[in-house]
């Protein structure tokens, strides 16, 4: 069932030796074909964008009013790529290395390896496309450094990288529209996708003005609509992100891959109350220059100025001396529940360490953290009302990224044919637990180099007949779409989706969060299907489905919520070892570090769909290293 | 605390609209702008009412999304803050809050505070890009940029496109985020090939797309959540001579600003002149305001009814 094709060869040759075999269509045939892109974020929009101009006829979608709003213009910190413009021992192979080492060896090394080798070049495209890097004063790019790692090899653009690589893409994108090779379907959501003969040849949309329930064909659907961090309810994606493509494209027969492997971002602000509808990152950036501590003592109030040196915990510096506050993401997060949990923690509800600016002030100047920081301490003052120049933030660890996703092979197809996966959306690459600044290298690599490569392969050799929306496959699809939304109008229950969500995500949040334990987890699997159950006999949603309606569209994203939540349960379950960001309490070292178990573990869980109120069931990719040997992490 | 909200309610985009006053108790200082209008809309869904649309996602001030007009500033009048970033601690117990939707007949209203900004992609599409087909790149570190033009810039790309500054011109002047775009791209080196078309063709489209012209208020500076400084419209009018000075070699004599056409006030006679006007792209636009830029005696005359509100 898993048929990863991933080519023979020397790992440096595969990517040359794959694109080298793959079929290719003739310039003056490109018109004939069409491909949907949904979602038009970093993958899709620099997909949609690079397939037309291939010359392909691209429709590409997307719920926002403007491919600009993609989730993808959030991120702060910055872009990996293996430049060594530092000429600090950075290469391909040490990208690579880290980038499998970060992930705590879940991750496939052919993918691992064509990123970090893909990763120089989307420095070359955006910087031609005009984003405005930072640079040094001669006028050369500029680079920082990230956790889990010891080279200095991201590229930023202050503190909105995302936005500025987004605009790259977005204005590309905008070029294409206008040159009549893109289509693009704004306010538009995609709902289902439409099979025929087992194959991917459309989606079902909804558009969110009018209401009106249309479905599209192609001869290939890209989807590319991001993660699925809003199961949490608080996490810091935006508000409208969701699971929705994904999850329907699972229940039609693409396979999930890790559901459980989710990212816990370590620097973000604390939760104030219980009002908060999301909570705000600050760039993992700051960890180059801040110096992360609690009290030594429990339950110590005083106002950090009043803390003395002695008194204070600088645990990650401490514990892990080598890569001190610079430790990847999902130890960071980790340790910060630790110390919380031991009674240390900072801030109203003792949820929350500090981050500490003082000595890089003194040792760089004012001036100089402002030029850096600026904007992340603005963003910070706005929200607390504090400054953070004279007092230490206070952070705490949020929901932030989904290494799992729709299982692809390495032509980024799912196990559905015709239905590719690019960006968060799907699972590869990253593992069990991402590295910082390597969540918009993924996108573009996918988006920019991956898929236009590998979809002009798959029309080539699969050579699609046409087909059209009034296929009796695309009328079911879309009765079904319709059904579904009568269904959530008909209830009128007396629950917004809002409080379900809410009651979904602290569920999540409490037994499949930092730590989960085998009770946690069977406790979460109980708790789920009843909530579905009262979710679908107590929903309110005022309005009808011919309006704008964003309380129609909310329930039908909570709706899919509710189930993958239970998907992640269901593979955190089953996967009793500790691994990145997955770490099960069952499965710690002596010194409470997470305890990999390669022998039972060293593989992709890609589940299956076997419909409602059943359970799932397991198929499973080994992974094999043999470039980067299994080793224990240790950032010690 | 306690506020009572009035807010402007309108079903869709051919329906009227009008305010409606609501009462919002339990309001904390710690609550964002935003997560006061959940509370409200809770209490709708609760009742069974229609919740208030309006659009947010980010929700840190960077998708550019939320937006709408406080007590009739553009995202509430604090400096550099987008409305999903204000703090209700800015608000005071008992207060009566005005809520209404960007207000420029460029942005038709869509539902309640939802409008339409789609006016915007049109201008990037006009020439808001740098053509870099995916592949062709030289290496990056080739073109040295220096310090200062990449931070200018970056100081213009960092727009959100949120429209506030539309919002706020007393002539719905889309000149803001129009030079930001213009002054981002055309301060590059990788820009500079196409400076001149984009101009050009950027400021025919904002006037195609019916937005007013700039008469120096600087309400747009004002109220930018990414405070776009007022001199990108300069450099932008400037760009615009030299295209029009590169293009034609001929004495010129050139309006401050590209003037938009006079328009009928009504919705419909709105329509129908805008598909009067010329469709057959950009160059041809441009090549026509080259023209009327360069005629010696070409009237500069402010419009009394160009781009004002609805």
């Amino acid at each position: 069932m898993l048929e990863a094709r991933i080519p023979s060869g020397p790992i440096e040759q595969k990517w040359d030796k794959c694109r080298f075999e793959m079929k290719l269509v003739n310039p003056a045939n490109r018109r004939k074909h069409s491909v949907i892109v949904v979602g038009a974020g970093l993958a899709g929009a620099a997909a949609a964008a690079t397939l037309g101009q291939q010359g392909y006829r691209v429709h590409c979608f997307s719920y926002h009013d403007t491919p600009r709003r993609a989730h993808s213009i959030a991120a702060q910190g910055g872009i990996n790529a293996a430049k060594n413009y530092r000429n600090d021992g950075d290469s391909v192979l040490r990208l690579f290395k880290d980038t499998v080492k970060g992930g705590d060896f879940r991750a496939r090394e052919a993918n691992v390896y064509r990123l970090a080798e893909i990763s120089v070049n989307i420095i070359d495209q955006c910087v031609a496309q005009g984003v405005p890097f930072a640079r040094e004063y001669g006028g050369l790019l500029d680079n920082r450094s990230f956790g889990g790692v010891q080279v200095e090899r991201t590229f930023y653009a202050r503190g909105q990288t995302g936005q500025q690589l987004l605009l790259g893409a977005y204005q590309a994108l905008e070029e294409q529209i206008a040159a009549g090779t893109v289509t693009m379907h704004s306010r538009s959501e995609s709902l289902d996708v439409v099979m025929v003969s087992g194959v991917a040849r459309g989606i079902v949309t909804r558009d969110l003005v009018t209401g009106e329930v249309d479905s599209h064909a192609a001869d290939v659907v890209v989807l590319a609509t991001g993660g699925y961090s809003n199961a949490f309810y608080l996490s810091t994606n935006a508000k409208a992100s969701n699971c929705t493509a994904i999850w329907r494209a699972h229940r039609r027969g693409a396979l999930f891959g890790n559901p459980c492997y989710t990212q816990i971002h370590p620097t973000c602000i604390p939760l104030s109350s219980d009002h908060q509808s999301k909570l705000t990152l600050m760039s993992e950036s700051l960890r180059n220059d801040g110096r992360v501590w609690v009290p030594r003592k429990q339950g110590d109030t005083r106002a950090p100025k009043d803390i003395p040196e002695r008194e204070r915990d600088y645990y990650l510096e401490n514990r892990y001396p080598s890569f001190g506050n610079l430790v990847p993401r999902d130890v960071a997060s980790r340790n910060a529940k630790e110390v919380c949990d031991e009674g240390r923690g900072v801030g109203p509800h003792g949820q929350g360490v500090y981050l500490d600016f003082a000595d890089a002030i003194q040792r760089l100047g004012l001036e100089t953290v402002r030029e850096k920081y600026g904007n992340l301490f603005d963003i910070y003052e706005r929200i607390t009302g504090e400054d953070a120049y004279n007092a230490p933030m206070r952070i705490y660890p949020a929901p932030h990224y989904t290494m799992g996703g729709l299982w692809v092979d390495y032509h980024l197809m799912s196990t559905i044919p015709g239905l590719f996966v690019a960006g968060e959306a799907n699972f590869s690459d990253h593992g069990a637990n991402r590295l910082g600044a390597s969540a918009l290298m993924q996108g573009l690599a996918d988006g920019y180099f991956i898929i236009p490569c590998t979809v002009p392969d798959y029309i080539a050799s699969a050579m699609p007949d046409s087909v059209d929306t009034f296929h009796p496959a695309f009328l079911e699809a879309k009765a079904e779409v319709k059904d579904r939304i009568d269904k959530l109008l008909s209830i009128k229950g007396r629950r917004s989706p809002d409080s379900f969500h809410k009651e979904l995500g602290k569920i999540v949040w409490d037994d499949c969060g930092m730590a989960r334990s085998e009770e946690g987890l069977r406790k979460a699997v109980a708790l789920l299907p009843d909530l579905r159950e009262e979710f679908w006999h107590n929903i309110c949603v005022t309005g009808t489905g011919e309006e704008l309606n964003q309380t129609l569209e909310k329930a039908n994203r909570v709706s899919d919520f509710l189930e993958i939540a239970e998907l992640m349960c269901v593979d955190a379950l089953h996967r009793k070892e500790s691994c990145g960001g997955h770490f099960r309490v069952e499965s710690q070292t002596a010194d409470g570090e997470a305890k990999r178990d390669d022998e039972n573990f060293a593989y992709t869980a890609a589940w299956e769909w076997q419909g409602s109120g059943k359970t799932s069931q397991l198929h499973k990719e080994p992974l094999t290293f043999e470039h980067v040997p299994l080793s224990q992490r240790s950032y010690k | 605390m306690n506020l009572t909200l009035r807010i402007w309610r309108q079903q869709n985009a051919k329906a009227a609209g009008g305010f409606n006053s609501y009462q919002v108790g339990g309001v904390t200082p710690d609550m964002s702008f935003l997560e006061m209008l959940d509370s409200l809309n809770e209490d709708l869904i609760g009742r069974q009412e229609p919740p208030v649309a309006f659009e947010h996602d980010c929700r840190e001030g960077i998708c550019g999304s939320c937006g709408f007009l406080i007590n009739g500033v553009a995202h509430g009048g604090k400096r550099g803050t987008t409305v999903c970033q204000l703090a209700m601690r800015f608000f005071k117990d008992g207060e009566t809050i005005t809520l209404e939707p960007w207000r420029a007949r460029a942005f038709p209203v869509i539902r309640d505070l939802v409008v339409n900004r789609s006016a915007f992609d049109r201008i990037i599409q006009a020439g808001g890009f740098i053509s870099a087909p995916t592949g062709s790149a030289p290496e990056a570190n080739s073109t040295p940029v220096p310090k200062e033009d990449a931070d200018m810039a970056f100081d213009a790309a960092a727009c959100i496109g949120c429209g506030a500054c539309v919002a706020a011109c007393p002539n719905a002047s889309a000149m803001l985020f129009t030079s930001a775009k213009i002054t981002h791209l055309n301060s590059l080196p990788q820009g500079r090939p196409q400076r001149d078309q984009r101009t050009l063709s950027m400021v025919v489209a904002m006037r195609n797309e019916l937005f007013g012209s700039c008469t120096n208020h600087g309400e747009c500076e004002a109220v930018c959540p990414k405070q776009i400084p007022l001199e990108f419209i300069g450099k932008m009018n400037r760009d615009l001579i030299r295209a029009v000075w590169h293009r034609h070699r001929e004495p010129l004599v050139i309006p401050s600003v590209a003037q938009a056409p006079h328009w009928e006030d009504s919705h419909e006679e709105f329509h129908d002149a805008k598909r009067a006007l010329p469709q057959d792209g950009a160059r041809k636009n441009a090549d026509e305001l080259a023209r009327e830029t360069t005629q010696p005696h070409a009237e500069v005359e402010l419009p009394e009814h160009a781009g004002l509100r609805q």
